[in-house]
């Protein structure tokens, strides 16, 4: 019986997962690559061929690509001040984690209420006269000002998940390793870069791997901030699924999504290689 | 120290950008929702109005307009009965999972875990596509219990994760003393583990209803008359008035504030053991 027991406290997570992760992968899998039945890359072609894939693509990789490094200096940064602080510490961490608790989509609203026509930018900028009358920042012909939009917005939502992990990794940190850094005269930046950062390897492996991941799921933002004037991998899925009805082209899109999600993960852990023995 | 070597005066004006540069992250941080908190105490012809002001009116018929919009009552309960059922399926599915993990070795403990970790390098959301097919097989299409299981396909992984970490963290001898004083396996786990372990149970639990609550993508593949506020506001973003999507947004941010808020203590502990 007790034998027994650890499966069977296994078993419920065990099935969910095969049922509810592994069941659907396999699904979406073959829907990306069956045709009424019948295997066919028509899927695929059909995606690929059509005009606002590679735009999308482009633009979530370029997002990714614009987002996470600014995220990992910021949350660095917040990591370090934390770590740092003696009075005021748990106000401060409360208040860089809120964003934590905040969808996309809420941050995508609260961004559009300063970058709108009427919003809070173009009144300060007005107020301080460097713009006559207000202007349509987040028109199609300000594209850029929308894409700049969206990264701030992303940059300031989803920073708060990696300063989190980095605070909870610097805690696994030994305080004599810095302290015996300073006996030997380094610095405070030779500390943070010879001995922190190494450190700190596996929290910024988790970190930059969530976060990757979490860039090239980036929707709803998008969505509140530019509408289809920016299409993302994800918004283009969901037009698939419902404005074209087309499962299979959706799925062949989810199966793009993996792939890069796969393939960075695999790369970060290669560039970010923790041997087992060194792990705090 | 030899820090005493350092000039004071070069110090202070250390300690001043120091100081300085809390202040503008802790600004960058704010700002922004005090921007959409004083929109959603604005009135609608405010909201609309230009140039904006930094204060609210306190007016509350922002509020009353988006609570009294047709739909957003039903949404606002579909999203709460949601997280509801994903916190308690996530944590009553997690956790004994999490208790095995933590107390037993067991051939296959690392192939296990490894399949948890795993679902976190995969876009979970996605796994609505195909769903939405079996779903209505299976009747489970447009239901609150069909998007609860997937919002707890997202919310399991960290619910066995942070629940090992919690029963680790509890020492063995405790269990069994209680053993030895003639307690069973289950009377000792209800007596002595779970009122020591409720309240970081009860944080991760906060955590589940927090990703469900905040989930958007699968909302919005998986419902359609039962939408949650997240796939409410998401389809009706292009069409609805700024009042409208202002107050939606701090509808949607006022329960994370105070979420975050209880969880604070454990927020940091739980993500030092769930990274690895």
């Amino acid at each position: 019986m007790s034998r027994m027991l650890p499966y069977m406290l296994l078993l419920p997570a065990t099935a969910f997962l095969c049922l509810f992760f592994l069941y659907p992968f396999s699904l979406v899998a073959i829907d990306s690559v069956t045709r009424d039945g019948v295997y066919s890359l028509e899927n695929f072609q059909r995606m690929a061929g059509h005009w606002k894939f590679g735009s999308a693509f482009w633009n979530t990789m370029l997002l990714a690509a614009a987002v996470v490094p600014v995220q990992l200096v910021l949350a660095l940064t917040m990591a370090s001040i934390v770590s740092k602080l003696q009075t005021g510490r748990s106000t401060i961490l409360y208040i860089f984690a809120i964003p934590l608790g905040i969808s996309d989509l809420a941050a995508g609203l609260i961004w559009l209420s300063i970058f709108e026509q009427s919003g809070f930018l173009n009144s300060f900028l007005v107020g301080l006269g460097i713009l006559d009358k207000p202007m349509l920042l987040l028109g199609y012909q300000t594209h850029w000002i929308i894409f700049l939009a969206i990264v701030l917005a992303e940059v300031w939502r989803a920073t708060a998940i990696m300063m989190v992990i980095l605070v909870a990794g610097m805690g696994l940190i030994p305080k004599e390793y810095g302290e015996a850094a300073q006996v030997f005269g380094a610095t405070r930046w030779q500390r943070f870069y010879k001995v922190t950062l190494p450190m700190l390897k596996p929290s910024l492996q988790t970190a930059l791997i969530l976060r990757v991941i979490l860039a090239f799921e980036v929707f709803a933002v998008v969505v509140a901030l530019g509408g289809t004037q920016v299409p993302v991998l994800m918004s283009e899925t969901y037009q698939w699924q419902f404005a074209l009805q087309d499962r299979g082209v959706a799925a062949a899109l989810a199966m793009v999504i993996l792939g890069v999600s796969v393939a960075f993960t695999l790369l970060i852990l290669r560039l970010l290689h923790v041997p087992k023995e060194a792990r705090p | 120290m030899t820090q005493s070597a350092v000039d004071p005066k070069i110090r202070r004006s250390g300690r001043w950008v120091f100081v300085t540069g809390v202040a503008l992250l802790v600004i960058w941080v704010l700002l922004p929702i005090w921007l959409l908190f004083v929109n959603a105490l604005s009135t609608p012809e405010e909201v609309a109005a230009f140039p904006k002001s930094l204060w609210p009116s306190f007016d509350l018929a922002s509020l009353s307009f988006f609570f009294g919009f047709s739909g957003v009552a039903d949404a606002l309960l579909n999203s709460v009965l949601v997280a509801c059922a994903t916190m308690i399926l996530s944590i009553g599915i997690g956790a004994p999972a999490g208790y095995a993990m933590s107390r037993f070795d067991f051939a296959g403990k690392e192939l296990f875990r490894f399949l948890v970790v795993m679902t976190r390098a995969f876009p979970l959301p996605l796994l609505a596509l195909p769903l939405a097919v079996m779903f209505i097989r299976t009747g489970l299409d447009d239901t609150i219990l069909g998007l609860a299981l997937v919002h707890t396909t997202l919310a399991l992984p960290f619910a066995v994760l942070i629940t090992f970490s919690l029963f680790s963290g509890i020492p063995l001898e405790l269990e069994e003393a209680a053993w030895t004083l003639g307690c069973t396996r289950l009377q000792a786990f209800i007596k002595v583990i779970l009122p020591l372990a409720a309240p970081g149970i009860a944080a991760s639990a906060v955590f589940a209803f927090v990703i469900s609550w905040n989930e958007v993508f699968a909302a919005a593949v998986l419902t359609i008359e039962n939408r949650t506020l997240t796939a409410f506001l998401l389809q009706s973003l292009d069409v609805s008035p700024l009042p409208l999507k202002f107050a939606g947004g701090a509808a949607l941010v006022m329960p994370a504030l105070i979420f975050i808020f209880a969880v604070r203590k454990y927020l940091f502990a739980m993500w030092g053991i769930a990274n690895r």
